[in-house]
């Protein structure tokens, strides 16, 4: 690498990262919220996770969606929905996509 | 509070938080290897690795720099894509804010995603906790998790190019966050939430760096919120 300021990016990030991270726990602490705001961050979760899963399903410009992938996706879904347990979930979605590579799918 | 209330609060966190290694893992050997093979020695590496400890904006943040980008693009950039981690502290905070200021100083270096995500998981199932119980579970999953996010970025940086960079390790992150997510889709609103977030995410697709995914979670969560009140004055409608 030659870029000249490796150190001032890092240092710079982890302090940024830090400190957006930090800023609500830290900032607001046990005052209360607004109800209307509480109602809102409850959803956080299922607001930020899929869109930030979307483009990795989809690859950056939506044109290749591997079969077995959607496949392994639409089932850790489904899994998940049934049995509400997460490490089911994961067990069946990474052994779908594993076994549809084995079998050159 | 007993310790030992506190003890298994954090062996819970831990024990939760176990399949979520099989992406960590091989997660940070990626970085390692990634970041060796674009030229960061170790201790450039290893920085990385424990003063940002978030993976998507560590490796934004070497792809602008291999692209010689100027130092303030590639921080305003891999800064974006954590900003999503402000929405997760806000709504942490109704749970763990009454925590002593140190405890939450603490937390916020270890919250990222899977903490995030497990302990709201897990504060929903048994809300009538103390801050200070469920602090300790979060920390029981992110604690652990950071030191074998460190090992892993150390193992890839050592191995180097001994590893291949591409062998499909990149789709365990999708489907971990799918089965974490699945399993809290229990109401009508908290379906619409997380099918605007997609949808949005795909139209907003031409956005720089993340900055599409952040208006995708805002109008979510506005959406979440409606249909949770509308749904409400639905159920009292029919009843009255």
């Amino acid at each position: 690498m030659t870029h000249p300021d490796v150190w001032t990016i890092i240092i710079g990030l982890g302090i940024g990262t830090y400190l957006i991270r930090l800023s609500f726990i830290g900032l607001v602490g046990d005052r209360d919220m607004p109800p209307w705001l509480l109602r809102m961050l409850r959803y956080t979760p299922v607001a930020i996770l899929p869109g930030l899963v979307t483009p990795m399903l989809i690859g950056q410009g939506a044109t290749e969606l591997e079969p077995s992938r959607l496949a392994a996706a639409v089932v850790t879904v489904a899994v998940g929905l049934v049995t509400r347990n997460v490490f089911y979930a994961i067990i069946a979605g990474m052994g779908l996509f594993v076994i549809l590579g084995a079998l050159g799918v | 509070m007993p310790r030992a209330d506190l003890r298994s609060q954090f062996r819970r966190g831990f024990v939760d938080s176990l399949p979520f290694y099989l992406v960590v893992g091989p997660f940070g050997l990626i970085f390692g290897v990634i970041a060796t093979e674009a030229g960061l020695n170790l201790v450039e590496v290893m920085g990385f690795s424990i003063l940002v400890i978030a993976g998507a904006s560590q490796l934004a943040a070497l792809q602008l720099m291999s692209e010689n980008a100027p130092t303030v693009i590639v921080l305003a950039t891999a800064l974006a894509v954590n900003m999503r981690m402000a929405m997760y502290s806000a709504s942490l905070t109704p749970h763990i804010g009454k925590a002593p200021f140190w405890m939450r100083a603490l937390a916020a270096y270890f919250l990222f995603d899977q903490p995030y995500a497990l302990s709201m998981i897990d504060y929903e199932k048994e809300p009538e906790r103390s801050a200070i119980e469920k602090i300790t579970y979060f920390a029981g999953v992110g604690v652990p998790m950071s030191v074998v996010w460190y090992a892993a970025t150390l193992a890839g940086a050592l191995l180097g190019e001994r590893i291949p960079g591409d062998i499909g390790l990149d789709f365990a992150v999708p489907i971990t966050f799918l089965a974490v997510v699945a399993p809290m889709l229990k109401s009508l609103a908290h379906v619409a939430a997380a099918f605007t977030s997609v949808a949005l995410v795909i139209v907003l697709g031409f956005m720089p760096y993340g900055s599409g995914l952040l208006v995708a979670a805002l109008i979510a969560l506005i959406v979440g919120a409606q249909v949770e009140i509308w749904t409400e004055k639905r159920k009292k409608g029919l009843v009255q």
